[in-house]
């Protein structure tokens, strides 16, 4: 298996992670190598196996209905690299 | 009723299909304990979940769960007693995750379906294929910087039901019935208030055309229509494009568009060629939704009656005609506010008396019914008058303008006033006479063969009662008096 | 009084409780260990100031009556943790200057316990990485490097957090174990680490990797230390929705319990190609001394043993993939300015991230993007159940399991760096009980022919951190592992 530079542009495109022209050629080998490795569970007869997504065994536990957090724009926008009043700020975005 | 489009290379048939998102009444969000409720001042109802802070985890809210069941309950729909929260993955401004929590393979709620009942009186079936609970995203707002886009994620979190029908209408008029009836059936339930100028209930809406009985056609998705106005002109106007773009040789695009609410007209959103690779996985940090009969049953058991139904008793058992059954099980509201008024009376007087004389006090005073000066014991009070007799049909209007502005009961205002109905045989006898010896030459010709004079007589002797006599008696002792 | 670094927690406990030493004093100690075992690069944020304070509460608590399991008792904190109004950066640029406004569950119930916090400890940048040397701050290094010779790597991704335990700046640390990373560098440093099982401690505030296997867990110089200071980090947590609400039992006596009668399986599958000859050998030992010590030795298979590597490999990445996205530069952390949305975000991740979470966001996004869902995403769930199964069947049978920690000891620095997979093959031995969800803990239990520490694993059934306690301590006390490390703080020695 080889991961094609074309293919890890679309890959980091979707992880929103820049890649040069460069990178992307080492990247190709690089995640090639590694999905090579990871190819050997194709040994493995899964036929029938009913994939497992968490280990815990007891049910999903709920919260009741009553407002217990929020209120705190301060906490929420302190670390944000810009803000405009209650606001984050990001560069314009065109729908 | 024919649906189909005629274009200039022939006929075509119109395949809607609608994903609409309700957000569910709840008072905190789907995953974090911060305040539901629309209108605080930016990023005020948030938490460090929402927000995504670093190591922050969700914990499911009950509430959207029993809301969510019970629209499932509501649009007679499978619920599934094992459900599965995915994440939906892709990068936006307002997705503080970097993903939104829905559900994908296993949603909480499978097929169910909706009646709809069309201008012509048909009904219509339209399949609800899912609906699954998760997460609003945060709002974006672009107007407030040249260059800068304003993020608030006040709604970031919010519990939603994405209901999702499948493609079974055929025309705008079929779409408008369709999220008219839904949102009826929600706000029965009380599981989204269905304000959809609020955005509480908004439609992602699928259209394409095909040749009758081909294939279905490539269908284009017009995303976020907050009324059934801009639902319809949206359709109409994918219509036409559609079927104009193939006539003259082109192919429909599968995309997202928007609709531009000033011209009317839907075009493609700008690139977003990733935009379907959403890398759905089960949400790690949650476990699955699961729950059993007797919760279901719970729910079931405490269901309000549904839109539908309270129609059929008001048209069988009522005998109410299905217009008027209709405007009054539009809302909830109404419906209650019919059945106390009409209890124990005439079911049919008091339909009319609502739709007539309260719904047209209540527009013309630009009042909702919820706050009606007239509640509906007041009203039935009414009807009772006129039943037995106390005042006529015509006072009646009167001490029901008075009992709208003041707000008294409708026998306080008759005694005020002295509106009873006379009834009594002698004192109605003595108006009689009184009427016609000042007016004998008019006895003369009568009698002479001018029965026309008759309503002459009774006019009269109304007025010189104040409306007040029974004018049943009237006619009827007039009669006795004049055919001596 | 120089002795103060050479104590156990618990020796340091009852010293304190008889009013025989201060937990300033002792603190001091321990800063002034710090200074000294600078060069090793543990400490990335040391918290001197809010130290002082908890040790003088501390104190008052001890001369009040009120003192609690961990007073006084210094500790440092893998800097994966959240800690509030203290910056915490996984150890990546893209988080550097982020200061939570919320201390994580672990910690505050480790501070309400009386713990006084030392810092925040080096790792692998977000936890992922073997070496420590994807860290922004440079790799922490191992005490056990020879004064003279190479810098040895701690091990990772909690690398800082054995290395200053075992370097005697901390007396206890906390770290996360998502596929060995308390484990590996735990018996690369020579202490004990524990891995609890998933959901035994929350989740909560700890800076996610991969969410259905991180763990927090203590390092400690004894066992029983282990199962004083995890008393007090387990328990059920409301605000994370996979943390089991089951009681806690008490530890401290599973310590003292013996192992007379207990089943102790040895696994086939965990002798592999290339497995360094000291650890064989003392894996050997350890089976004779559990034997000794009254336990029965069964030969079992985990059959899927071999592929809990690629798997993790799948289920990780794919899990992190999703859990970084939210580092966008947006709400905290590092941003590269640019003209659009798409290109800031672009720009502010390929700078923020290091060169392997980079290669793990891509590995993960690849295995779960359109085309390739059932190939890899699906396939390794499928082997994760597997791998749970074997385990389920073994546990029938015996009672723990013991195998070596890591196929080797420890390495220079920049050894392993260029070749991601011969990185990852050090975990081989410890991925399997993340993958199941169990816990398993390390003892440091012989030095290698180059003096070099090295663990022995056990692992139990979920929930079973009682019976790791009663093995470990067998292990600890035949073993009788006391060396002081070369690059050791000076009173320690
Ligand atoms: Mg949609
Ligand atoms: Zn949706």
């Amino acid at each position: 298996m080889s991961v094609d530079k074309h293919v890890v542009k679309k890959i980091a495109r979707l992880a929103r992670i820049h890649v040069s022209e460069k990178k992307s050629e080492l990247l190709s080998a690089d995640l090639g190598n590694i999905l090579n490795w990871i190819e050997q569970l194709e040994e493995v007869n899964t036929d029938g196996v009913e994939p497992l997504s968490s280990v815990n065994e007891h049910a999903l536990a709920w919260r009741e209905d009553i407002v217990t957090d929020g209120e705190m724009p301060e906490k929420v926008l302190k670390n944000a690299p810009e803000n405009a009043g209650e606001f984050f700020v990001v560069p314009k975005v065109i729908e | 009723m024919s649906t189909l489009v005629s274009g200039r290379t022939g006929e075509w048939e119109v395949v809607i299909g609608m994903e609409v998102h309700a957000q569910v009444v709840s008072n905190s969000k789907l995953f974090s304990g911060s305040s539901a409720v629309f209108g605080a001042s930016p990023n005020n109802h948030v938490s460090l979940v929402d927000a995504a802070m670093p190591g922050m985890l969700p914990v499911i809210n009950e509430q959207c769960v029993k809301q969510a069941v019970l629209t499932g309950l509501g649009l007679n729909a499978k619920i599934n007693k094992f459900s599965v929260f995915d994440r939906k993955n892709y990068f936006y401004a307002d997705l503080p995750q970097g993903y939104q929590i829905s559900q994908f393979k296993h949603p909480i709620v499978g097929e169910g379906e909706v009646k709809i009942e069309l201008s012509d009186g048909s009904t219509h079936k339209v399949g609800i294929e899912r609906i699954h609970l998760e997460q609003d995203a945060g709002k974006s707002l672009h107007d407030q910087h040249p260059l800068k886009s304003y993020i608030d994620l006040n709604r970031s979190g919010v519990a939603l039901m994405e209901i999702v029908s499948k493609p079974e209408m055929h025309s705008a008029e079929q779409a408008a019935a369709y999220i008219k009836k839904l949102r009826s059936i929600l706000r029965y339930l009380g599981t989204c208030d269905g304000n959809m100028e609020e955005g509480s209930l908004r439609a992602d809406v699928n259209v394409s055309v095909r040749r009758p009985g081909h294939l279905l056609g490539t269908r284009t998705e017009t995303k976020n229509l907050n009324s059934v106005k801009f639902i319809m002109q949206t359709i109409e106007f994918e219509v036409n494009r559609q079927i104009e773009l193939i006539e003259n040789g082109g192919e429909v695009k599968q995309e997202t568009r928007l609709f531009d609410t000033t011209t009317g007209m839907t075009r493609a959103m700008r690139g977003k060629e990733d935009a379907h690779d959403y890398r759905y996985f089960p949400d790690p940090d949650l476990l699955p939704l699961t729950f059993d009969d007797a919760f279901i049953d719970e729910l079931r058991m405490g269901m309000p009656e549904l839109p539908d139904e309270i129609k059929y008793r008001m048209v069988n058992e009522y005998g109410l005609s299905s217009y008027d059954a209709n405007v009054l099980t539009e809302e909830r509201e109404t419906a209650a506010f019919y059945e106390l008024a009409s209890d124990g009376r005439d079911r049919k007087i008091t339909a009319n008396w609502m739709s007539v004389e309260l719904f047209g006090a209540l527009n013309k005073a630009g009042i909702e019914l919820a706050q009606s000066p007239v509640s509906p014991s007041q009203l039935g009070d009414l009807i009772d008058l006129i039943s037995d007799g106390s005042i006529s049909g015509k006072i009646a209007k009167e001490v029901f303008s008075e009992m709208f502005e003041t707000g008294k009961d409708a026998k306080l205002i008759v005694d005020e006033k002295g509106l009873k109905q006379v009834s009594d045989e002698s004192t109605i006898f003595a108006m009689i006479d009184e009427v016609l010896a000042a007016n004998l030459d008019k006895v003369n010709e009568y009698r002479g063969g001018k029965d026309k004079l008759f309503g002459f007589f009774v006019g009269q002797i109304m007025k010189a009662s104040k409306g007040q006599a029974n004018p049943g008696m009237v006619n009827q002792l007039l009669k006795q008096k004049l055919d001596i | 009084m120089s002795d103060l670094l050479k104590m156990t927690a618990t020796q340091a406990r009852n010293l304190l409780l008889k009013k025989e030493i201060s937990s300033v004093e002792l603190l001091d100690a321990y800063q002034t260990a710090m200074e000294e075992t600078k060069g090793l690069n543990n400490y990335v944020t040391p918290t001197f100031e809010v130290a002082k304070q908890m040790a003088m509460d501390a104190d008052k608590a001890y001369s009040q009556g009120t003192a609690s399991s961990l007073s006084g008792l210094p500790i440092g904190v893998k800097d994966l943790f959240c800690t509030k109004d203290i910056e915490t950066t996984a150890c990546s640029a893209i988080l550097k200057g982020f200061l939570p406004s919320y201390e994580s569950t672990v910690t505050s119930k480790v501070w309400k316990s009386g713990g006084v916090m030392l810092g925040k400890l080096n790792c692998d940048e977000f936890a992922m990485g073997s070496s420590n040397e994807t860290s922004i701050f440079g790799p922490s290094v191992n005490p056990w490097s020879k004064k003279d010779g190479n810098n040895l790597s701690s091990g990772g991704s909690s690398g800082g957090s054995a290395s200053s335990v075992a370097a005697g700046a901390a007396l206890m640390s906390l770290g996360t174990d998502t596929g060995g990373s308390i484990r590996q560098p735990a018996a690369f440093c020579g202490v004990v680490g524990l891995k609890p099982t998933y959901g035994r401690c929350s989740r909560w505030g700890i800076v996610a990797f991969a969410s259905s296997l991180d763990q927090a867990g203590p390092f400690t110089r004894t066992v029983e230390d282990s199962a004083l200071i995890f008393s007090a980090m387990a328990g059920h947590d409301p605000k994370d929705s996979t943390s089991a609400s089951l009681k806690v039992p008490n530890f401290s006596k599973a310590v003292h319990a013996g192992i007379e009668g207990l089943r102790i399986g040895i696994p086939a599958e965990y002798y592999v190609d290339g497995m360094d000859i000291d650890i064989l050998e003392l894996w050997k030992k350890g089976r004779a001394w559990l034997e000794q010590a009254g336990a029965t030795i069964v030969d079992i298979s985990l059959p899927h043993t071999k592929y809990a590597l690629p798997c993790y490999y799948i289920i990780a990445p794919a899990e992190a993939s999703s859990n970084l996205a939210r580092y966008d530069g947006v709400k905290y952390g590092k941003r590269i300015e640019a003209e659009t949305l798409d290109e800031m975000y672009e720009l502010t991740r390929a700078d923020g991230f290091g060169e392997e979470v980079q290669r793990r966001i891509l590995i993960g996004t690849y295995a779960l993007s359109a085309g390739y869902y059932d190939a890899y995403y699906l396939k390794a769930q499928q082997v994760r159940r597997l791998i749970k199964e074997d385990f389920d069947k073994a546990f029938n049978e015996v009672d723990a399991i013991l195998t070596p920690t890591t196929p080797s000891p420890t390495f220079p620095l920049g050894a392993e760096v260029s070749d991601p997979i011969t990185m990852y093959l050090n975990d081989v031995f410890t991925v399997p009980a993340n993958l199941a969800g169990l816990p398993g803990i390390s003892v440091p239990a012989g030095l290698s022919k180059q003096g070099l520490p090295l663990g022995l694993q056990l692992l139990a059934s979920h929930f079973r951190e009682d019976k790791l306690f009663s093995t470990a301590s067998a292990i600890e006390k035949q073993a009788e592992f006391s060396l002081v490390p070369p690059r050791a703080a000076g009173d320690l020695q």
